[in-house]
């Protein structure tokens, strides 16, 4: 009886990385080439508040995370665009807002609020079978944005200038491209918690990016080691009775630290051959640091 | 003789930036098929004017059209070559992708044609840099990446193409051929070049105008020296340059030749 409930468990554990491992893969590698890790850990700590909110009206706390990311992704994206405020100092404001407001609404809950700390540190093992569809639904909505605006996205987080000068609607795309942070992030929560959702939404796309040279390439690989890195991590919980999403992160963590050293290997092997003189174009032979 | 259509006009243009006036009494035509020079001290708005035309600033005060259109409206006809790649170097995406870009303006629906592909390269081929169409941008010199930015404004057909400093971070041996390549393409668009290196761009273009917060233009090669003293407040730094036959008429006090 108890191995039959062990294996529901661990089946569920394991599909809740898959589903987490598709949503940081994609939407990483965007959060990382587009240098918006800072907006993206602030759009976690945000979620906190909607949690509070949940317990407070009795509703899922889920629902209300996803209310919050999405309020505060909008926030950011226009305080970065439009306010003339310094945009870091804008993020770090509603980043404490929001975790203070979850820690009000908190207090002022009735009862017990005994898995508040799985929200915050993840709990991958006890994810139930309806955040798992729900963890589903927001994957799907992801991928059909990303696949939708896949050639606009890149234009955006390539190069913003041109972009507009070709007439894309800048503001909109980085916005909507803030809201499928929001999703991702809710995506999260379960797995890893709020305060560490943004080594999982860095740390595979960072790797991936060492080695890739296409976004679509990118999202994949982000996608895999992501899948690698939290069943090991869960794994490794099971194994040795660790808390289950600092982990994944660990494990994530030395992954990223062992790429970073092939790449200096790579690197050194391969330096020669990369600054040859081509085409007797003596302006080749700048040397790239 | 037949009148050519106007593709920009800018009237009475005014730009601030954080607080300061940058460009006031701005006023200017460019018909279709001109070869333009701008040239300025640094600092005197020459970027920020192109960034309007381009439909990156809005104008505080005044009118411009481009092609019948205001800047930020207009899209598709307009190419525009930044003096400095805004972009990040380890983005991951190819020489080819970034000159697809270009075609955002013009794709149908959400992905690019087997046809935009096709002009994309073409653009590649003008400015000599299709063998590299598969490499990274990070793999490129200064010089490389100035043809993908010029390659990437032609891939979208453009019928006026604004070239901020198109020769900053050329070869001094490529600077020539560049021009020739600029000449070339002035047969079917029209041209705007901002730069500082008045030598240069009097050898190519067809007239010039001089920036400095409001602009100076006469529809001719020659600049009198009078503007150029208004412009720059320093004649003898020109001479200095060596005398730019084609912008400054000959005058008194010039040395040689």
């Amino acid at each position: 009886m108890s191995t039959v409930l062990a294996y529901d468990f661990m089946r569920n554990a394991f599909l809740a990385g898959l589903l987490v491992s598709l949503a940081c893969g994609v939407v990483g590698t965007y959060v990382v080439v587009k240098r918006i890790v800072f907006i993206s850990g602030g759009i976690a700590h945000t979620a906190y508040g909607g949690i509070g909110l949940g317990y407070y009206l009795g509703i899922s706390p889920m629902l209300g995370a996803t209310l919050f990311t999405t309020l505060s992704a909008l926030g950011m994206g226009m305080a970065s665009h439009r306010a003339r405020q310094r945009e870091d100092t804008v993020i770090g404001i509603m980043w404490a807002v929001g975790m203070a407001v979850g820690i009000i609404f908190v207090a002022l809950s009735p009862g017990y609020t005994a898995d508040l700390m799985s929200y915050l540190f993840g709990s991958i093992l006890t994810v139930p079978g309806t955040d798992l569809w729900l963890m589903a639904g927001l994957d799907l909505i992801i991928i059909i944005v990303v696949v939708l605006y896949f050639e606009d996205f890149k234009a955006v987080a390539f190069d913003e200038e041109f972009a507009q000068v070709v007439g894309l609607a800048t503001e909109r795309l980085n916005l909507l491209l803030l809201f499928l942070v929001a999703l991702t992030v809710v995506v999260l929560i379960r797995a890893v918690g709020i305060i560490l959702v943004i080594a999982l939404l860095s740390i595979p796309a960072a790797i991936a990016g060492q080695f890739t040279r296409n976004l679509g390439q990118m999202m994949g690989w982000s996608t895999l080691l992501g899948i690698i890195f939290t069943s090991t991590g869960l794994f490794l919980s099971y194994l040795y009775n660790l808390p289950s999403g600092a982990t994944i992160i660990l494990v994530a963590a030395v992954g990223y630290l062992l790429s970073l050293l092939y790449a200096r290997v790579q690197r050194g092997t391969r330096l020669p051959a990369n600054q040859s003189v081509r085409r007797g174009d003596c302006e080749a032979t700048i040397v790239k640091k | 003789m037949l009148k050519r259509r106007l593709v920009i006009e800018v009237n009475d243009l005014g730009v601030r930036l954080n607080g300061n006036s940058v460009l006031a009494d701005v006023d200017l035509t460019v018909q279709e098929g001109d070869f333009l020079g701008i040239i300025g001290p640094n600092g005197g708005g020459k970027t920020t004017f192109l960034k309007v035309l381009a439909g990156l600033i809005r104008p505080d005060h005044g009118q411009v059209m481009v092609l019948g259109q205001p800047p930020f409206r207009e899209r598709g006809g307009v190419g525009y070559v930044p003096q400095y790649a805004s972009f990040d170097r380890s983005f991951p995406v190819s020489v080819g992708e970034v000159v697809l870009m270009g075609r955002l303006a013009h794709r149908r629906g959400r992905n690019f044609s087997s046809q935009d592909r096709q002009i994309a390269l073409q653009a590649l081929e003008r400015v000599e840099m299709h063998p590299l169409r598969n490499r990274h941008i990070a793999e490129l010199s200064g010089g490389e990446q100035q043809r993908v930015l010029l390659a990437r404004a032609l891939a979208g057909s453009p019928r006026v193409l604004l070239l901020d400093e198109p020769t900053a971070s050329v070869d001094s041996r490529f600077v020539a051929g560049f021009y020739e390549l600029l000449k070339e393409l002035n047969r079917e668009m029209t041209l705007i070049l901002v730069s500082h290196d008045i030598s240069a761009v009097s050898r190519y273009v067809k007239t010039v105008a001089c920036l400095n917060h409001t602009l100076y233009y006469e529809h001719s090669r020659e600049i009198s020296s009078t503007i150029i003293e208004k412009v720059y407040q320093c004649p003898v730094d020109l001479i200095a340059h060596g005398v730019p036959h084609r912008v400054l008429p000959p005058h008194d006090g010039v040395v040689g030749t």
